[in-house]
C-alpha cells in the first residue's frame, strides 16, 4: 500500500508530470465546451481538417523561428494559431458557399495542410521525432512557456464558449431563426469556427493534430447518451474531457504508453462503458418516475 | 396603418431555377393570412425571402418599413420554421429551445425572468410538463409546438410560420390553433399545405401556382368549392385534418 503512496507522491511531485496534469486537465475540460457546438452543427470532423492545416502552421513558425535565430519551434504555436484561425474561417466560408467543388477545395487544403508541413518540418531543420510530437501530442515535454500558452489559450475558449453559449447555441441549433431574431450568423458562425482552431492549438500539445477533435467529440458522445438539454450535455462533457485527461496521463505514466493516445483510447473505452450500461441506466430510470 | 409585410416585383432564383416570379403583395396589421398552393408552387420560398433568407434576383421587401438587416425591428417578428434541426444532434431541452426564442442581436442571451416567460410560452401551447425532455424524444407535433412556443415567446406583432402541420397528427393541429386564437390579436403569415383548423383562423387567402400569385382575396373566395374541384386546380382544398383530404 505505502509502495503505492510512495508511487504517487512521487508522480506528482515531478514537476515536468505537475505540468502535464494541468494543462491535460484544462484542455481536457475546455475542447469539449467547443465540441459541443460543433457536434450540434454536424462537424464533428472539422477540429481534423484544421488540424491538417495547422501543421503547415507549425512548419512555417518553424521556419521563419529559424530566419530569426529563435530556439526551435518558438514560433511553432503562434503559426499554428494563424493557420489553424485561417483554416478555419476559409472552411467555414467554403461551406457557407454551399457548391459542390467546396468539398473538393476543402480537401485539397487539409491534404496540402498536411503534407506541406511534414515537407517544411524538414526544411526549417526539424526531425521525424518533432513531426511525431505535433502529430501525437508531446504531453510529457512541456515547458513552463508551454504551459502558460496553454492556460491563456484555454482561458480565451472557456471565457467565450461559456459566455457567448446562448448565441452560439441558437445559431448552431437553428440558423434560420437566429437570423430572423436579427442575430448577426455570420458572424457567429466564424467565432465557432476560430474556437474551434484555437482548440485544435491548444490540444495539439495534448493528444497531437491527428487526435484533436477526439478531445472535442468523444466526450461529447459519451454525455449525450444519457443528458437531456444542451446546458448539462457542455458542462459533463467538460468534466469527463478533464477526468479523462488527467486519468490517461496517469495510466500514461504508470504503464509507459504515449499520453495523448491514452488519453483517446481510455475515453473510447469510457464511452463504450457507457453505451453498453446505457440500457440499464434507462431501465432504472424510467422504473423510478 | 402601414403594412408589416410587403413584397414588389419579388422573383427569386435557387440553384438556376426561377422560383418566385413577380410577387407583389402588401401584409397589413391584423391580417391572418394563409400562403396557399401546391407543393414545389414557392411558399415557402416566398416567406423565406420575406425574412431575408434566400437572395432576390429582382424586385425589393420591407418588413416593418425596413429592408431585412440589422435595422429591421426583429423583436417585433417570430418565424417558426418548417424542419428545425433543434435537438437532432446534441440533445435539448424543450425549456432551452423556447429560451432561446429570446435572444435578439442586440442581447444575444436571454433576459431576466426568461425561464418563465419560456415555461408560460409552453403551457401555452399546451406543453408545460415536458419543459425539461428532450426535444429529440418527442412526437412530431409536440415538437412542431416548440416550436411554436420559441415562436410566441416574443410576444411577436407578427408570426411567420412555415407548414406548421406538416407531419402533425389531428389533435396537435387543433391544439396548436387554439394556441393561436388564445393570442387574439396578432398578425398571421403561414404557409399550408392543408388548412385544417387554419380554415376557421385565417381570414385572408394567397395562393400560389408555379411561382407566381394566382389569387388573393377573403379566404373563402379563394377556396375552390368541392363542386368545382378539378384535378388541375392548384390551390387547396379543404379538409378535416392536415393528412386527410376530403373526397372531390
Amino acid at each position: 500500500m505505502s509502495q503505492y503512496l510512495d508511487y504517487w507522491a512521487d508522480m506528482l511531485a515531478d514537476p515536468l508530470i505537475q505540468r502535464a496534469l494541468l494543462v491535460a486537465i484544462l484542455v481536457g475540460g475546455a475542447a469539449p465546451v467547443v465540441g459541443t457546438y460543433l457536434v450540434q452543427r454536424r462537424l464533428a470532423l472539422l477540429g481534423d481538417g484544421i488540424g491538417h492545416v495547422a501543421l503547415t502552421g507549425v512548419a512555417l513558425g518553424w521556419l521563419i523561428g529559424a530566419g530569426l535565430g529563435l530556439a526551435p519551434g518558438a514560433l511553432a504555436v503562434p503559426g499554428a494559431v494563424v493557420a489553424a484561425v485561417a483554416g478555419a474561417v476559409i472552411i467555414e466560408v467554403v461551406r457557407t458557399s454551399g457548391r459542390t467543388s467546396g468539398d473538393l477545395a476543402l480537401a485539397l487544403m487539409f491534404y496540402g495542410g498536411i503534407a506541406g508541413g511534414a515537407a517544411l518540418i524538414k526544411v526549417a531543420g526539424g526531425t521525424s521525432a518533432t513531426l511525431v510530437s505535433y502529430l501525437f501530442g508531446s504531453l510529457s515535454t512541456l515547458s513552463r512557456g508551454d504551459v502558460a500558452t496553454a492556460v491563456a489559450l484555454a482561458a480565451i475558449i472557456l471565457a467565450v464558449g461559456l459566455t457567448a453559449r446562448w448565441a452560439l447555441f441558437a445559431v448552431a441549433a437553428d440558423e434560420d431563426f437566429a437570423k430572423a431574431c436579427g442575430l448577426p450568423t455570420a458572424w457567429w458562425n466564424i467565432v465557432t469556427a476560430a474556437l474551434a482552431a484555437l482548440t485544435v492549438t491548444v490540444a495539439m500539445r495534448v493528444v497531437g493534430l491527428l487526435l484533436v477533435s477526439a478531445l472535442m467529440i468523444v466526450p461529447v458522445a459519451i454525455t449525450q447518451l444519457w443528458t437531456r438539454s444542451f446546458g448539462r450535455t457542455m458542462a459533463w462533457a467538460a468534466l469527463i474531457g478533464a477526468g479523462t485527461g488527467a486519468a490517461g496521463l496517469v495510466a500514461a505514466y504508470w504503464y509507459d504508453l504515449p499520453p495523448g493516445a491514452t488519453i483517446v483510447v481510455l475515453a473510447i473505452l469510457v464511452y463504450a462503458a457507457a453505451a453498453i450500461s446505457r440500457p440499464v441506466l434507462v431501465r432504472v430510470r424510467s422504473a423510478r418516475t | 396603418m402601414s403594412a408589416l409585410a410587403t413584397a414588389a416585383h419579388v422573383d427569386v432564383n435557387l440553384a438556376g431555377n426561377r422560383i418566385l416570379e413577380d410577387i407583389d403583395l402588401t401584409i397589413r396589421p391584423g391580417q391572418r393570412v394563409g400562403i396557399l398552393g401546391a407543393n414545389g408552387s414557392g411558399k415557402s420560398t416566398l416567406i423565406k425571402a420575406l425574412l431575408g433568407l434566400v437572395p432576390l434576383a429582382k424586385g425589393e421587401v420591407e418588413l416593418f418599413g425596413q429592408t431585412p438587416g440589422r435595422q429591421l425591428p426583429w423583436a417585433k417578428l417570430a418565424y417558426v420554421p418548417q424542419t428545425s434541426a433543434v435537438g437532432a444532434g446534441v440533445p435539448t431541452s424543450a425549456l432551452e429551445v423556447v429560451r432561446a426564442g429570446l435572444l435578439t442581436g442586440r442581447r444575444p442571451w436571454p433576459p431576466k425572468g426568461s425561464k418563465t416567460r419560456a415555461l408560460a410560452a409552453l403551457a401555452a401551447v399546451g406543453l408545460e410538463d415536458i419543459a425539461r425532455q428532450a426535444v429529440a424524444q418527442l412526437s412530431g407535433g409536440q415538437r412542431h409546438r416548440v416550436l411554436l412556443a420559441r415562436a410566441l415567446v416574443r410576444d411577436p406583432e407578427l408570426l411567420i410560420m412555415d407548414e406548421p402541420l406538416a407531419g402533425v397528427d389531428a389533435a396537435s393541429a387543433e391544439r396548436l390553433v387554439q394556441a393561436l386564437e388564445r393570442r387574439g390579436q396578432m398578425t398571421c403569415l403561414v404557409v399550408l399545405h392543408d388548412l385544417g383548423p387554419f380554415e376557421r383562423y385565417l381570414r385572408r387567402g394567397i395562393v400560389l401556382s408555379h411561382g407566381r400569385i394566382v389569387a388573393d382575396g377573403p379566404l373563402a373566395e379563394v377556396l375552390p368549392t368541392d363542386h368545382h374541384h378539378h384535378h388541375e386546380d392548384p390551390r387547396p382544398r379543404r379538409s378535416r385534418t392536415p393528412e386527410l383530404e376530403v373526397r372531390p
